[in-house]
């Protein structure tokens, strides 16, 4: 496998129609320019990782793309298949999970709201939490589970409702490296069952190498499209093994050096605005 | 040659022994007050015209309790302040709810509500009594209004401090304003609804006490007044002790509902 880490452009066709379609996508807070011109395909089943420094817009991107947000100017459009999927269901970052309802309520809930009949929610919800190991505690409230394991309800909550797209907006980021680990390793194996399409945001290069299979580097503010990096590393894919490979390496030092000129630019910006 | 012996689990049987002493003293203070009282009344120190001794108003409970008499005021009482509570509680909740979640039927509302909050409930009734007349409706009413006010402002300021995250968990699950009411807005502003609601109990005891002193026939307000009018003091303690037991009986069924309505709060401290 000497595959060369070539950069893929936007506009070079896919092979299929893409699920997502982003043409020119701008987005102002007021004075500020989060997003500025981001066009890109994603392609369906792809696990569509965006890296970029703090303040970037990534999160923004992210709520657009979830309707959270409205857009400024461009065009997004979302293949919708199937008429009576959901189009996306996010993953939170932070706790997100209501704290008075139970693992199980929380994890039907997107079912639920679409007043889908109960012996289905049963059925899906059920798998999910058998998927997430959290079967045993679907009568338990969040409070009385760890950060880790709330973050799994986040999970299933999201893949039980059955979307057209998942988005996951570093839904990691507060956990502690073991907890990490595990929830990765574990969020590949619950995707492996259908391959839905995935976009993904993490501040980390290693998480965005290790779940991936294209990564978007993005500018310091405003948001632009850096780069696309390639992963072409076979799945399924194991963590231990993955760390062992030359090639792994390679790619977290490819993305690191483009995504270090622009960290260093968000401080700079950072340390102008408070001066 | 000496020896420290650093005990081991004593912390924890002291902070029992705390707890137990807390207790016991919660119970010591209000009995040695009876006593005190009792032994004054005895030997003369006080007025009994005024002051009368405990055990006198104990007998006259007692007599008021098989005549009946104390029994239907009480009820009459209590029935008021259900029905006002209800009345008051249940619009408040839905209103300070939707002003919540709403930004212009907030700022419809709130000026209405800050201008009219700080009018003193009591001084009210003779508008309650000249709308609603002497019966059962002007008691209650009084009742609502008490309760009304706590609680809506209480919904209000429990729905804004719901983390936003649950209110887009919300919309990206697709809730409609029915479900993001029903699942978000009012379990997540249930705590601070409820410190409402047991405010605006407290509030309805003082308002249906002074609605029943003014133009009524029954109820411990009227017990009271009625005592008064006829110099019965024994009878007029016997009111306020009922009216006294009421209040914290009334705490301890709020506290207790609250345990079992908000589940996830039960684990906390």
């Amino acid at each position: 496998m000497t595959r060369p880490l070539a950069r893929l452009e936007a506009a070079e066709p896919l092979p299929t129609r893409p699920a997502i379609r982003i043409r020119d996508l701008r987005k102002v807070f007021g004075q500020l320019v989060a997003i500025d011109g981001v066009s890109l395909d994603i392609a369906p089943g792809e696990f569509f990782m965006i890296v970029g420094p703090s303040g970037c817009g990534k999160t923004t991107l992210l709520r657009i793309l979830a309707g959270l947000d409205s857009v400024t100017s461009g065009a997004i459009e979302i293949e919708t298949p199937h008429s009576q999927r959901p189009v996306n269901s996010m993953i939170f970052q932070g706790d997100s999970i209501f704290p008075w309802m139970t693992v199980w309520d929380n994890a039907a809930y997107g079912l639920k709201m679409r007043r889908v009949p109960s012996a289905t929610v049963k059925e899906v919800v059920g798998h999910y939490l058998a998927r997430t190991g959290l079967t045993r505690f679907a009568k338990y409230y969040p409070h009385q589970l760890s950060g880790g394991m709330r973050q799994r309800v986040s999970i299933a909550r999201a893949f039980a409702n059955d979307p057209e797209i998942l988005l996951m907006d570093e839904p990691f980021s507060a956990l502690d490296a073991q907890n990490k680990l595990l929830l990765q390793e574990e969020l590949l194996h619950i995707w492996e069952e259908h391959k839905k399409t995935v976009v993904f945001i993490t501040h980390s290069v290693d998480e965005a190498v290790f779940l991936g299979d294209r990564i978007m580097v993005m500018t310091a503010q405003p948001g632009k499209v850096k780069t696309f990096v390639p992963v072409p590393l076979a799945r399924p894919r194991n963590i231990m093994e993955l760390q062992k490979m030359p090639q792994f390496g390679e790619l977290i030092a490819h993305i690191w050096s483009s995504l270090r000129e622009e960290v260093h630019r968000a401080r700079q910006q950072e340390e102008e605005i408070k001066s | 040659m000496s020896v420290q012996t650093i005990s081991t689990g004593s912390q924890a049987a002291s902070k029992m022994s705390a707890r137990t002493r807390d207790r016991l003293l919660n119970i010591i203070s209000p009995l040695a007050l009876l006593v005190l009282w009792e032994l004054c009344a005895r030997f003369g120190f006080i007025d009994t015209r005024f002051f009368p001794a405990p055990s006198s108003v104990v007998s006259t409970m007692i007599e008021m309790l098989r005549t009946g008499e104390l029994v239907t005021h009480t009820a009459v009482s209590m029935q008021r302040l259900f029905y006002g509570a209800i009345l008051g509680g249940v619009p408040a909740l839905v209103l300070g709810i939707v002003m919540g979640l709403n930004r212009p039927i907030r700022a419809l509302f709130d000026p209405l509500i800050a201008a009219t909050y700080p009018v003193p409930k009591s001084a009210i009734l003779p508008l309650a009594l000249l709308i609603f007349g002497l019966g059962e409706a002007s008691k209650i009413f009084m009742v609502a209004v008490g309760v009304f006010f706590p609680v809506v402002i209480n919904a209000t300021t429990g729905v804004l401090e719901i983390n936003k995250i649950y209110l887009d968990v919300g919309r990206n699950y697709k809730a409609n304003r029915w479900n993001t009411f029903w699942t978000i807005a009012l379990p997540g502003a249930l705590p601070v609804i409820m410190t409402g609601f047991k405010l605006g109990i407290g509030v309805g005891l003082v308002l249906i006490a002074v609605a029943e002193m003014v133009g009524a026939k029954s109820g411990l307000g009227y017990l009271i007044w009625s005592a008064w009018s006829t110099f019965a003091v024994e009878q007029m303690y016997v009111g306020l002790f009922v009216i006294a037991i009421i209040g914290f009986l009334i705490t301890l069924i709020l506290n207790e509902l609250e345990r079992v309505i908000i589940p996830w709060k039960a684990d906390a401290t």
